[in-house]
């Protein structure tokens, strides 16, 4: 009990002083999860509204894929990543390996599947109720499939929260791929593995709770912003 | 399913003249022939013959089962029919024939948004926009008593109030063909009223009114023509004041007198 009480203490004195490595790790977080979650989004929510509208023969197989991706080991996909980008693999030359970009890369890969598969859902469920009334009013496929991200966006704004709390908390792809080097690729997760392992069990708990108190702040965020939307009905 | 007469026009001026044929010409009449509807190894629409004129208002009424909600569904080209023929002035139901009508459906599907863009929204899937569209939009919402709740979230209007929308989003494009089905089911009797007014309005102007209810008053009220469905067939067509005088049918009757008919 006293190692949390010191260790909240700790936490909270890090925060007041402003550390300036405490902020680079966060700052590097933040930048490396929300930007793998967008480009994330980018694929993953055209993807997963083309599955939930289209019918083609092999859909239930890819829809299950797609699902079973949603559970991908953060390691398996860090090893991948790992394998492509090293000097002998692929994308060697392009020197990637053990920057912040190879970590957005890892992570997107990770956080794809998760969107793709939940935009599928939740587009599916809308189309139901939507699709005779768009051809109906002479909607075309493509216009449509467009309506229907637009009118799920506060449900998709979940769909996105998912994707972020998955990247924002796993350790094992960024550790891989970025390899936890202090000020270039040293993030919250791979900081509190780092201190856990030197035995700083104080510190990497009071990193935790700071992790813990941004994915909670984040979702806050996302959660009061739908919390609006549902008032108008648009959820 | 229909064979075109001539062949596919190639040049695009021909093509150019062949739409604008196509936006002159009117879709009436619509006619079923042996139409057949299977779904679950099942008949719902069993051998149906039906012609929609242009002018009178078509009630369709029946028994639940009767299969009156797929006939809508199908004459608008949403589902395809298993077997017979169906077309309207001669074209097969699909894209060009669906620009010409419009439906509102039992349970009105209100878009995410508010009630003017609800009707933005279905002006601008035919092709309207700017000026024309917003002063269009205004002028439909004043028609259903809705001009101050133009800004309101749609899904958030009382269930009257959204049937009211969804009539004015239909008419609003002005279709040649409105199908309703059970526009009225489960409102209070205002709201009743005021989709009945919208409708009787349409027809003034012209659009052919194919309705679904289960209400014999309203039926009574509005129809010029009544269709009597029973198990996936037309049982009875006749013009109003005769079917409800002298049905034609035993069914028919029983089910004007009031008694239940399965």
């Amino acid at each position: 009990m006293q190692d949390f009480a010191a260790a909240f203490a700790l936490a909270f004195g890090l925060i007041a002083e402003g550390d300036a490595a405490l902020l680079e790790i966060i700052w590097l977080s933040l930048r490396v999860s929300v930007t793998a979650v967008l480009i994330a989004c980018a694929f993953g929510l055209p993807l997963g509204a083309a599955l939930a509208v289209a019918r083609f023969p092999g859909r239930g197989a890819i829809v299950t894929l797609l699902n079973a991706l949603m559970g991908l080991p953060p390691v398996v996909v860090g090893l991948m990543v790992y394998l492509i980008l090293s000097n002998a693999g692929p994308l060697g030359v392009l020197g990637l390996l053990y920057t912040p970009t190879a970590m957005i890369i890892a992570q997107t890969l990770l956080v794809t599947p998760i969107v793709a598969a939940l935009t599928r859902q939740v587009i599916e469920d809308l189309h139901g109720e939507y699709d005779e009334q768009l051809r109906s009013l002479g909607v075309e496929r493509l216009a449509a499939t467009a309506t229907l991200l637009w009118d799920g966006r506060y449900s998709l704004l979940t769909v996105a929260l998912a994707g972020f709390g998955r990247a924002i908390a796993e350790v094992g792809a960024v550790m891989i791929v970025g390899g936890n080097i202090n000020h270039v690729t040293r993030v919250m997760t791979t900081a509190i593995a780092l201190e856990t392992s030197k035995g700083e069990l104080g510190l990497a708990l009071a990193l935790g709770i700071i992790l813990v108190g941004l994915a909670v702040f984040v979702n806050g965020c996302v959660m009061s912003l739908r919390a609006g939307a549902g008032r108008a009905a648009y959820a | 399913m229909l064979e075109l007469a001539e062949p596919l026009p190639q040049t695009p001026l021909q093509r150019a003249a062949a739409a604008r044929d196509l936006e002159a010409a009117t879709i009436l009449p619509g006619r079923a022939e042996d139409l057949v509807y299977e779904a679950g190894g099942r008949r719902l629409i069993d051998g149906l013959e039906l012609r929609l004129e242009a002018g009178p208002l078509t009630v369709l009424v029946g028994p639940n089962g009767a299969g009156k909600s797929l006939l809508l569904r199908l004459l608008h080209g949403l589902i395809e029919p298993s077997a017979g023929q169906l077309h309207w002035a001669g074209r097969a139901p699909g894209k060009e024939t669906r620009r010409r009508q419009a439906m509102v459906f039992q349970r009105p599907v209100m878009l995410r948004r508010s009630a003017a863009a609800n009707l933005h929204y279905a002006l601008r899937a035919k092709g309207l926009d700017g000026l024309p569209l917003a002063e269009l939009a205004r002028d439909w919402l004043a028609r259903a008593g809705l001009a101050e709740l133009a800004g309101r979230p749609a899904r958030l209007l009382s269930g009257g109030e959204q049937q009211r929308l969804a009539v004015a989003r239909a008419l609003s494009t002005g279709p040649e063909v409105l199908f309703l089905d059970e526009p009225t089911a489960s409102l209070d009797p205002a709201s009743a009223l005021a989709i009945e007014e919208l409708i009787l309005e349409a027809r003034a102007a012209g659009t052919k009114i194919v309705l679904v209810t289960h209400d014999l008053g309203q039926a009574r009220r509005l129809a010029d023509e009544v269709v009597f469905l029973y198990r996936g067939r037309v049982e009875a067509q006749a013009p109003a004041e005769r079917f409800f005088d002298d049905p034609i049918s035993d069914k028919a009757r029983a089910f004007v007198a009031g008694r239940i008919v399965v």
